[in-house]
């Protein structure tokens, strides 16, 4: 069954990226699922340097932030595409949350004001992408209405759907619950912070966006 | 106090994508935790978190949502013909959506088959208001 989803992902893809140059492949996810630190991973494993600046205080990344022309090969394999990292899908962003993490209170009104936006912004940017690989927290619980409208509405735009399950490095992960959650697309565990499994996410990309 | 206000499908049915959103926008808006009887559209759903986020303030912090539906992914072919034909006559009348604002609902947790709603502790807020 997996075989035949890849498969099928593989032929619409093909489709799809016949002939095209800017291929625009969109990091979505929650706030803190580690979006950032993947996109920093890609960024500094095939350009060798960093894409945007990570913390442990939600929404970090505020606005869209792309990395052209990207190249990853492996073998004969090479696939290039625009990176784009955007900011965490939230329903509610509350000033005081900031405050609880050492801001001051004009800091964390600016830093909410700015989160509303580069929410809003990363929804309108899904009619942009071209493929999208969610980023999950592996601790959290994957039946989050926020990952399931994101990937409802992917699903609904046909765009194809890698689905990372982050923080593997933590104990608390069950990746066999973001696969039951989304049995429809193919999950791969890493951390990005450490590498660990990143090979498996490189070839998992070969695979359904080639 | 918890207000839950109940929609009828029938109530949203003739309205616009525009017109669900803010209908249900500020039930939420007045404080009520909102009750939909079925569903939005995906592009309705995330088209709601976009406008929420385009209202935030100091006041409205944003919202819970929850929408619980009969998964097509559980069981064998049969439940899935079963589910898919039930689609097709109800369309988006089936399941059950909670919006709640978040000042009153701090979580929404469910898997496929149960759904937990927790709620703030209003301590603090009523004793700044005195």
């Amino acid at each position: 069954m997996i075989a035949f989803i890849s498969s099928f992902i593989s032929r619409v893809m093909n489709t799809l990226f016949k002939g095209r140059k800017n291929i625009k492949l969109g990091l979505y996810g929650p706030p803190n699922g580690g979006k950032t630190t993947l996109a920093n991973r890609i960024a500094k494993d095939w350009l060798g340097e960093e894409m945007g600046t990570v913390s442990a205080i939600p929404h970090e990344t505020r606005e869209i932030k792309i990395k052209e022309q990207v190249t990853i090969k492996s073998g004969k394999k090479e696939l290039t595409f625009n990176l784009v990292d955007t900011p965490g899908i939230a329903t509610k962003i509350d000033y005081e949350d900031f405050i609880k993490h050492g801001l001051s209170e004009r800091e964390s009104k600016k830093r909410a004001k700015e989160a509303t936006k580069g929410v809003i912004d990363a929804i309108k940017w899904l009619d942009n992408v071209d493929a999208v690989i969610v980023v999950l927290d592996g601790t959290k619980d994957p039946f989050s209405q926020v990952n399931l409208t994101i990937i409802g509405n992917l699903a609904a735009r046909n765009t194809p759907v890698l689905i990372v399950c982050n923080k593997v490095d933590l104990k608390k992960v069950k990746i066999k619950k973001v696969e039951s959650a989304f049995p429809q697309y193919p999950v791969v565990g890493i951390s990005a912070k450490f590498g660990t499994r990143i090979d498996e996410f490189y070839e998992a990309l070969f695979t359904v966006f080639r | 106090m918890l207000t839950l206000e109940f929609v009828p499908y029938h109530e949203i049915a003739n309205l616009s994508s525009i017109g669900r959103i803010r209908k249900l926008l500020n039930i939420a808006k007045q404080n009520k935790i909102v009750l939909l009887e079925g569903r939005l559209k995906k592009e309705e759903e995330i088209e709601l978190i976009k406008t929420t986020m385009e209202e935030i303030n100091e006041d409205f912090k944003g919202i819970e949502l929850a929408v619980i539906y009969p998964t097509k992914n559980d069981s064998g072919i049969f439940t899935k013909m079963k589910t898919n034909f039930v689609d097709m006559i109800a369309g988006n009348r089936l399941g059950l959506t909670i919006i709640g604002p978040a000042s009153i609902v701090k979580a929404i947790k469910k898997d496929p088959t149960k759904i937990q709603l927790y709620t703030q502790e209003l301590k603090k807020k009523a004793r700044k208001k005195k």
